[in-house]
C-alpha cells in the first residue's frame, strides 16, 4: 500500500552548500531504498526561523514529496533522528485533497516560470 | 408642547447594530485542504500573542477549525509560526 508523504526538515545553518547538498542527497537514498518515490522536492534556502532551535535563529529549509509504504516511514525517521546536521523535520501523510493541492501548486508555478 | 416631548430627537441617531452573519471561509471558498506551509495565511487565525483564535470569532465551521488547528501546530514545530510572541501582526 503506496502512500503519500511529505517531509519538512531544517537543517543547521552552518553547513555550506556542497555539505547541504551532500545531506539532501543522503536521504533521498534513504528514501528510494526503502522503495519510494520521490515526487517532487523544493529548496527554500535559508530563513528566519520563528523561535530559536538549538541557539541558531536561521536554518536551510527542504521539502520532499515521494510516495513509499507505511513501513518505510519509520526508517527514514531514525534516520533523520540520528543526523547531527538536522535540526529539525515533520513528516505528514498526505490525503487526497493535500494531493490535488500539492499538484495545483506545482502547476501553478510552473505555469509562472513560463510566463517568464 | 406635548408632542415635542414624546418625540425624542438624537443629534446622532443611534446606531443600530446590524450584525454581519460569520460564515466560514473554507466552505465559502471550497478549500478542502490546509496548507501548513503559508503562515501568512495561518496569522489570519492567530491573535498578537500567537493564540489560536476560537471559532466564535473567526466563523470558521468545526470541521475545518480542527484542520486549521492541526495546521497551525505543524507550522509552529517547523518553527514557520511562533508557540509564544507579543506583537505577532
Amino acid at each position: 500500500m503506496l502512500n503519500h508523504y511529505e517531509t519538512v526538515f531544517i537543517a543547521n545553518p552552518v553547513l555550506s552548500a556542497p555539505q547541504m547538498k551532500e545531506a539532501v542527497d543522503k536521504f533521498k537514498g534513504i528514501i528510494a531504498a526503502g522503495g519510494g518515490e520521490i515526487v517532487h522536492e523544493e529548496d527554500w534556502g535559508l530563513r528566519k526561523l520563528a523561535y530559536p532551535i538549538q541557539k541558531k535563529s536561521t536554518g536551510f529549509y527542504y521539502l520532499v514529496e515521494y510516495t513509499t509504504g507505511g513501513q518505510a516511514i519509520d526508517r527514514i525517521e531514525i534516520e533523520f533522528k540520528r543526523d547531527e546536521r538536522i535540526m529539525r523535520f515533520l513528516t505528514v501523510r498526505l490525503d487526497k485533497f493535500a494531493v490535488s493541492y500539492a499538484e495545483k501548486k506545482r502547476s501553478l508555478k510552473q505555469g509562472k516560470q513560463e510566463e517568464k | 408642547m406635548a408632542q415635542n416631548q414624546s418625540e425624542i430627537r438624537y443629534l446622532t441617531p443611534p446606531s443600530v447594530e446590524i450584525k454581519k452573519k460569520k460564515y466560514c471561509r473554507f466552505k465559502k471558498n471550497k478549500i478542502k485542504y490546509i496548507d501548513y506551509k503559508d503562515p501568512e495565511f495561518l496569522k489570519k487565525f492567530l491573535n498578537e500573542q500567537g493564540k489560536i483564535l476560537p471559532r466564535r470569532i473567526t466563523g470558521t465551521s468545526l470541521k475545518y477549525q480542527r484542520k486549521v488547528s492541526v495546521a497551525i501546530k505543524r507550522a509552529r514545530h517547523i518553527a514557520l509560526l511562533p508557540y509564544v510572541t507579543d506583537m505577532l501582526k
